[in-house]
């Protein structure tokens, strides 16, 4: 398909609500087919959880939007996915544009082996939005903002050059968040962010993330159905690689439509 | 119910004798060295001095100093550096970070295998037909440096590799999601965790290369030159070819020289040993993941 023959038409520009909108997506690893016929419209400045069994697809479909499954050689993909109505699977997109737009956070925390303040500089300093690497006094102001945003602040602010490995497991957690902020991503991409945190930590990061609705837009992926419904709007119900429910938080778990989500919801298998 | 039985006894029994012969076979590792270590300092021990290290050779090598061959050795172990380190490093980030699994990588990988197995003396054939002779440094520091080069490559490609290996994929993983290329990556990251590994690999090149004999015998080492070299076309003296000359090719050297040059000689390996590894300490205590 060449990009000059949109696979979508272009309502996706003018309907600005949607931040994600995948369209008949079609993923193979192999000869495995991961994802059949996936239509996903995602709410932009919401909170969008992904539920479902492992094995579901809810995280090659998270991968698929930053396109980082394709660092596996075997990956086959077709269909379209567009963000803020562009065409992420177009030939011509630069991956690193892409990244730039689209943070991802993953399982397990992984600040980079730097101080805390390299680490939020990190983005800033591969990507030089403005041109040049930041000086002293604007890097003081980014790594405070970002900070700030993720409410480290208090907590870091006397201990910059601590290096990011030596924090806890949340601060570092917390951490990889505010590493994506200084070069304003526009989308969120949260593989089970707080699976390998403790509960207090997991609570605290399910507040952040809760904070940060509304300013971006968060897909999120869990395999903890209470958490989907503490710190989500809109949840998705996937099995077998097929979307099987989408609606608002409240009513998958009051009101599941489908049968299956209802089981799953319920706790009777997963 | 809980005593022992004849079987746990007898189990008990093997289990101390296997013990007890692993830890003899171990000690049997170190007596080599011992040995070897004590002849040289008792008998090459009274040899050194200032003296000894730097004058010349005198009397057709029978008296005088080894200064020769000892700056012959640092100028052609300098040289193979600058020309092994940049090509080695380069190829082992090529293959660490780049490289697809596919049939040329297979392909390298095999001939870097290769390259390690190659005697020594093979080496030395190649580097006088490919530098003397096709290149025409002729018999000089240039030419015998980079055999020893080529000899010691696998060394540096395989430690850098490896020490690249060890920084974990996480971290990789991190910035190429955050739009980092592969180079920002590299030089941010990956380096500055693996420069230790990659520094100890150089250091053991030193010593190899610092007591190779065959691979600069055809190739710019002298048999007998008592001038310093002035440049990287000279023909030069070197230790551990001084070492071969006077111990089987020159009647009436006094006993202890040989063993003299050969305790400097060594002496120079275990330091630059000794400094990899007090090297290595020294980083790993400032790396924390």
């Amino acid at each position: 398909m060449s990009a000059a023959e949109p696979i979508l038409p272009d309502i996706a520009a003018a309907d600005a609500s949607a931040a994600i909108l995948v369209e008949k997506l079609n993923l193979w690893y192999g000869d495995f087919q991961a994802l059949l016929d996936v239509d996903l419209r995602v709410r932009a400045g919401a909170i969008t959880s992904l539920i479902g069994p492992s094995g579901c697809g809810k995280t090659t479909l998270l991968r698929s939007v930053n396109r980082i499954n394709e660092r596996l050689g075997y990956v086959r993909t077709t269909g379209g996915i567009r963000l803020w109505g562009l065409d992420v699977l177009d030939p011509m997109v630069e991956l690193a544009q892409l990244r730039k737009q689209v943070g991802m956070i993953f399982q397990r925390p992984n600040p980079l082996p730097l101080s805390v303040r390299d680490n939020v500089l990190f983005g800033t300093r591969v990507h030089l939005p403005d041109g040049r690497p930041p000086n002293k006094a604007e890097s003081d102001r980014i790594v405070e903002e970002a900070l700030r945003e993720v409410l480290l602040w208090d907590e870091l602010k006397d201990s910059l050059d601590r290096r990011g490995t030596e924090l806890s497991l949340e601060q570092q957690q917390k951490l990889c968040i505010a590493r994506l902020l200084p070069v304003k991503p526009k989308l969120l991409l949260m593989d089970e962010p707080c699976s390998a945190l403790d509960p207090a930590g997991t609570e605290a990061v399910e507040e952040l993330i809760w904070k940060l609705r509304g300013d971006y837009t968060i897909l999120i992926v869990t395999h903890n159905m209470a958490q989907a419904r503490r710190a989500s709007e809109e949840c998705v119900f996937m099995l077998l690689g097929e979307i099987i429910e989408h609606s608002d938080t409240a009513s998958m778990f009051l009101n599941p439509a489908n049968s299956q989500t209802a089981a799953y919801v319920e706790g009777r298998y997963g | 119910m809980f005593e022992a039985t004849a079987r746990n006894r007898r189990n008990r029994k093997v289990e101390g004798l296997l013990r007890l012969l692993f830890l003899w076979m171990t000690c049997m590792l170190i007596l080599p060295v011992a040995l070897i270590l004590g002849v040289l300092v008792v008998r090459g021990g009274p040899a050194i001095s200032w003296e000894f290290l730097f004058t010349q050779p005198l009397d057709n090598m029978t008296a005088g100093g080894i200064l020769p061959a000892l700056v012959g050795t640092v100028w052609l172990v300098v040289v193979a550096l600058i020309a092994s380190v940049p090509v080695g490093v380069a190829a082992a980030l090529y293959l660490s970070e780049y490289a697809p699994d596919n049939r040329l990588t297979r392909a390298i990988n095999l001939a870097i295998i290769n390259l390690a197995g190659v005697p020594s003396i093979v080496h030395a054939l190649f580097g006088l037909g490919a530098f003397v002779i096709f290149f025409r440094f002729g018999t000089s520091i240039l030419a015998a440096s980079l055999t020893l080069a080529v000899m010691t490559l696998p060394v540096v490609i395989v430690a850098t590799r490896e020490s690249l290996q060890t920084v974990p994929l996480a971290f990789r993983e991190a910035c190429w999601n955050m739009g980092a290329t592969r180079w920002q990556t590299i030089r941010k990251i990956v380096l500055p965790n693996a420069i230790s590994g990659i520094l100890t690999g150089v250091i053991l090149e030193v010593s190899r290369t610092s007591g190779e004999t065959a691979p600069i015998m055809f190739t710019g080492a002298a048999f007998f030159l008592p001038f310093l070299p002035q440049g990287v076309l000279d023909q030069t003296m070197a230790m551990s070819l001084h070492l071969f000359v006077i111990s089987t090719q020159v009647p009436d050297v006094p006993e202890h020289m040989p063993f003299g040059v050969a305790l400097v000689l060594i002496s120079m390996v275990l330091a630059m040993n000794g400094l990899s590894i007090a090297f290595r300490v020294y980083l790993r205590g400032r790396k924390k993941w």
